[in-house]
């Protein structure tokens, strides 16, 4: 069984500690957030489990046979044309060109880039279809495991929604599990089976939430209701600092 | 190989679009022309006169063995200085320390004046090739440091953490995330070393030797002979603006094209 384990994970820079005692077990087929305030060290958890940062304390263990990165940035090579930026992860693991560029044209057209599209390079592209590259560059790939760290912050909502459909149709279908880093509460709960809550300085979990129904019959009502009822939880408002003045 | 067809392929374009830059070199051998009209022919020959001049000159033998002396100074001088500054530039940008150190010496060779230099060359290695050639290294040595030194030092981060995340293999590493990034800083800095090389060459052959097209100018200039010397201007001008425009600028502009 394909699975990520962090045991007993600590991480310094330098003085500042930054990781205290970090525990969790991401299982095949599931989605996992970390949601905690902006500098409260998701970035560094992230990075640790993909590899990298070197781990200095602890354990973590990847068996996924693949795994994918999508960034907060699209991270485009601004030298290359949107199907080169999207073929970049096939070629990486040894598909021939021309099966890569094929590839990658195809899901250029799932992800809503256009045929006049892909010769452009990234100066020429709007945030949202560079966003959109960069996801369809993480997901040609078809990881068995995706990162992705706080990828839809700079979107529209559109696109967010449209982005997110994509991912949940994968979910329901089991053929991808998700690491996801966010810290916005609703994306967490529409996406997620399990949240951890990470406080800051040092960065350590204080609370798990799990959801239960299955990503594609959460609609709407469904998310509004769990995070009205998230946004009560004591652990929550503290570890957000949501001082009601 | 794709690449040099594309160059080619949009070449005439690229001609065509040298229009505007004809017209005004034209306007400029106009003017050339009132500034002869006023000043008479021993002050300024006029460009015709030049223009004869220099077509006389390039049917002479011993010109054209003077010119290629000089091209031999400069491709030698600009060559090592283009393999070395470009092997330390990249060298001293992928470590910290060695750039911080690097950087007060870059000053001291950028502000030396080249004169200084020629006469340094001039007791050291006496009158010759070599002399012309060391000044020609060290003028040209800096800027094209500098450039390889600036393009590894701005490689970005975020593109290395994300070439990490999909495991690039290191061949691709390098050919698709660092050189096209290296490259964009090192290419211009070539251009302008070589530029500057083809300068300090005529002057310090002017100063140093007794052959080449810098001592050439030096005789035109002894026996007041100036459609020789406008002559001699005519052809350093002209072969860096071929070499400028008809071969490096076009390769620059496809190896730019991502560039906003």
């Amino acid at each position: 069984m394909e699975k990520l384990e962090v045991k007993r994970l600590n991480h310094h820079f330098g003085f500042t500690e930054i990781l205290r005692d970090i525990n969790f077990t991401l299982e095949k087929g599931e989605v996992l957030s970390v949601v905690g305030p902006s500098g409260g060290g998701k970035t560094t958890l992230m990075h640790l489990c993909a590899g990298l940062l070197d781990v200095e304390e602890g354990s973590v263990t990847n068996t996924f046979t693949s795994s994918s990165f999508a960034f907060q940035e699209a991270r485009l090579l601004p030298w290359k044309n949107v199907i080169d930026n999207i073929a970049l992860g096939l070629l990486a693991s040894g598909e021939k060109s021309s099966v890569a560029i094929e590839k990658s044209r195809k899901i250029a057209l799932q992800f809503g880039l256009e045929e006049q599209d892909f010769d452009k390079f990234s100066k020429d592209l709007s945030g949202g279809m560079k966003q959109r590259v960069s996801f369809a560059r993480a997901l040609v790939v078809k990881p068995s495991l995706l990162f992705l760290d706080e990828p839809f912050s700079a979107l529209d909502i559109g696109l967010k929604k449209e982005l997110q459909a994509i991912l949940i149709d994968m979910i329901s279908k089991k053929e991808i599990s998700i690491l996801f880093i966010t810290h916005d509460l609703m994306e967490a709960i529409r996406l997620s089976d399990e949240i951890l809550l990470l406080k800051a300085d040092p960065g350590h979990i204080v609370k798990k939430f799990s959801y239960e129904l299955s990503q594609n019959q959460r609609d709407d009502k469904y998310v509004y209701g769990e995070s009205a009822k998230i946004l009560q939880d004591v652990e929550i408002i503290d570890t957000f600092e949501l001082e009601l003045k | 190989m794709k690449f040099a067809l594309k160059i080619l392929k949009d070449f005439p374009a690229y001609l065509w679009s040298g229009w505007g830059a004809i017209a005004s070199i034209l306007l400029f051998v106009a003017f050339w022309d009132v500034g002869n009209q006023v000043y008479g022919d021993l002050v300024l020959p006029s460009p015709l006169e030049t223009f004869q001049t220099l077509a006389l000159m390039l049917q002479d033998e011993e010109i054209i063995a003077e010119i290629n002396t000089t091209l031999y100074r400069a491709s030698v001088g600009f060559g090592i200085s283009l393999l070395i500054g470009s092997i330390l530039g990249l060298i001293a940008g992928f470590f910290a320390t060695a750039s911080m150190m690097s950087r007060p010496i870059v000053t001291i060779l950028v502000g030396m004046p080249p004169i200084a230099w020629i006469v340094l060359a001039m007791i050291w290695f006496g009158m010759g090739d070599e002399t012309v050639i060391f000044t020609v290294i060290v003028a040209s040595f800096p800027i094209i440091f500098v450039g390889a030194l600036q393009g590894t030092r701005t490689l970005d981060g975020d593109l290395k953490e994300m070439a990490d995340s999909f495991n690039l293999p290191w061949h691709m590493k390098f050919f698709d995330v660092y050189f096209p990034h290296i490259f964009s800083y090192v290419f211009p800095a070539w251009v302008s070393g070589l530029g500057m090389a083809w300068k300090i060459v005529v002057m310090a052959e002017l100063l140093a030797t007794s052959d080449g097209i810098g001592a050439t100018l030096a005789v035109a200039r002894s026996q007041l002979d100036t459609p020789t010397a406008l002559a001699l201007v005519v052809i350093m001008i002209g072969s860096l603006m071929f070499v400028e425009y008809i071969i490096l600028e076009p390769i620059k502009r496809e190896v730019e094209l991502w560039r906003s």
